[in-house]
């Protein structure tokens, strides 16, 4: 369980709230899916639960273990990982580095090939490629999300997976996020304004403006989404597949 | 061979105890062992210190070895190596340099290479430099490389130093004829009061010959580094150089690429990049549980490597 309690935190030097006192509770072994409209918060909270932003006040408990006071790595190491919606790059630091950096350890031809291919990505075209401006956006987005798969921990944040990626490609990573949640109990919390996403979600998330407007089993949520409700606020993508 | 000689041999010339095939081990300005083989020759300079090193035309995956070290403070080492590359050979040259100072006495290296490759040889020329010892005498190495190629050969330059010398200040330049190509790769790492300067000067003189020249480095602690590439185009050709450099702590960089275009269909092109470690890269690495140090300490690796 994941539990964040009157969480606040607003922009430096005094600037604008942008969370607003949310408390969340994301239970074990669910896809939970936080959408809404742009600017409304989601991403910096995916950043508060990931270390990556300190709130101003509240707690965050995992597993019942206050980690508000824990940074970015303290928490990697209890089992939260975090795919960012603009991946960095690096120059001299290979797929296969990454990747080993991210598991921990080196992995084999097989394990590498499994994690590729889970996000539509030749082995053999891109272990040894640098993580660097020759990957196209969606190349280095795929290996984001691979670096995410390759930790395997109970907690992973996913920051608009969708954006970046191609179609045909989406498709798989819908299965990824699908195998994910039934393979491993993993827990996954995902930014996203997708309705293919939202529809393999177990529960929505609908932030704006810094507040939560709803929160629920997604047979509740979705249609709300879906019909337009003003209270929901979050216009959602229909991404059509031919 | 004491410690320090074999230290420096295996660090800076992949030494295990022996080398297969040609070689020259210079100790203190002095040879300490020297092999030939069938195919390369190793002689002694006539008119100054250093060795003629030939290799027979059409020589293929042989490596010859000329390390240097200077195991002492006090000593100012001086040394001429010409290399003739055969044609159609392609072989690889190991000169690697150490200096090591225990005292208060500088210990110096100073090595004049000059690669004369042959029509249609290939050459790898790696290059590892290092300075080791306690003593507070500076640890100088000062390398220059004269490099002069046929046409259709191709020399591939991989020089590297990453610690423990206090002063460097190198110059290598190239001409080169009709579809020949060079790619350099400097790695560069500086710490503390260190100086590195470099100074690459390349001239396409043959239509269709091309230049590569990309330099990494890392400025650390107090250290300074000057970073001087040419190319110039005097035909059909291609150059591309680069200067990438990360700084940390009050590391300071001076990059100047340059070109010089001398025909209409010289493609030439310069790139430089210099700033500390992006915030964001040291964050994802920290996502995936590394420290901060652990971090930094990555992507330096990474970017050397």
């Amino acid at each position: 369980m994941l539990e964040l309690k009157n969480i606040s935190w607003s922009l430096p030097n005094g600037g604008r709230e942008v969370i607003k006192d949310i408390s969340l509770s994301i239970p074990q072994g669910k896809l939970v899916v936080v959408t809404g409209p742009n600017g409304g918060g989601k991403t910096t909270l995916a950043k508060i639960i990931a270390g990556i932003a300190v709130p101003d006040s509240g707690k965050i408990l995992l597993e019942g273990e206050d980690i508000t006071a824990l940074d970015i790595t303290e928490r990697a190491k209890r089992g939260i990982s975090f795919a960012f919606q603009q991946p960095v790059r690096f120059k001299g630091i290979t797929v296969r580095d990454l990747l080993a950096l991210a598991a921990g350890r080196e992995l084999n031809q097989a394990e590498l090939c499994d994690l590729l291919g889970k996000v539509g990505l030749c082995t053999r075209d891109y272990i040894d490629r640098e993580v660097n401006a020759s990957l196209s956006g969606g190349e280095i987005k795929r290996i984001e999300i691979a670096s995410v798969l390759a930790r395997g921990t109970k907690y992973s944040v996913f920051d608009e997976p969708e954006a970046g990626i191609d179609l045909w490609s989406f498709t798989g990573l819908i299965k990824v996020f699908e195998d994910l949640k039934n393979i491993n109990s993993g827990t996954q919390i995902i930014i996203s304004h997708q309705e293919r996403i939202l529809n393999i979600a177990d529960e929505i998330v609908v932030i704006a403006d810094g507040k939560i407007r709803e929160y629920g089993a997604k047979e509740e949520i979705l249609p709300k989404l879906l019909a337009g409700d003003k209270n929901a606020g979050c216009p959602v993508e229909r991404r059509v597949t031919k | 061979m004491n410690d320090i000689t074999k230290n420096i041999l295996e660090t800076v010339s992949d030494y295990n105890g022996e080398f297969k095939g040609a070689y020259n081990i210079r100790v203190n300005g002095m040879c300490a062992s020297r092999q030939s083989t069938e195919n390369i020759k190793i002689e002694q300079k006539e008119d100054a210190p250093g060795l003629v090193v030939t290799v027979a035309a059409g020589t293929v995956g042989e490596t010859v070895y000329v390390p240097a070290c200077v195991t002492a403070g006090g000593i100012d080492d001086l040394v001429y190596n010409d290399f003739y590359i055969g044609e159609n050979a392609d072989v690889t040259v190991v000169a690697g340099c150490g200096v090591h100072s225990d005292d208060e006495a500088d210990a110096k290296h100073n090595g004049i290479h000059r690669f004369f490759v042959g029509k249609g040889a290939k050459v790898l020329y790696k290059e590892k430099h290092i300075g080791t010892g306690k003593g507070r005498g500076a640890k100088r190495i000062n390398p220059v490389t004269d490099i002069y190629q046929e046409e259709d050969s191709v020399l591939t330059m991989d020089t590297i130093q990453l610690s423990g010398v206090d002063t460097t200040d190198r110059k290598t330049t190239a001409k080169l004829a009709k579809n020949a190509k060079i790619v350099v790769r400097e790695r560069l790492l500086t710490d503390g009061d260190e100086y590195a300067k470099t100074d690459f000067d390349v001239i396409l003189e043959g239509e269709n010959s091309g230049a590569d020249v990309v330099s990494r480095s890392v400025a650390k602690g107090n250290s300074r580094q000057e970073y001087y590439s040419r190319i110039v185009g005097k035909c059909p050709c291609t150059g591309h150089t680069e200067c990438d450099a990360i700084l940390a702590d009050s590391g300071k960089v001076f990059a100047t690429p340059s070109l010089v275009a001398e025909h209409q269909d010289a493609a030439l092109i310069h790139e430089a990049a210099i700033g500390k470690i992006a915030g964001e890269q040291i964050m994802k690495l920290r996502t995936l549980g590394l420290t901060e140090a652990e971090a930094e300490e990555t992507i330096i690796k990474g970017f050397l490597k």
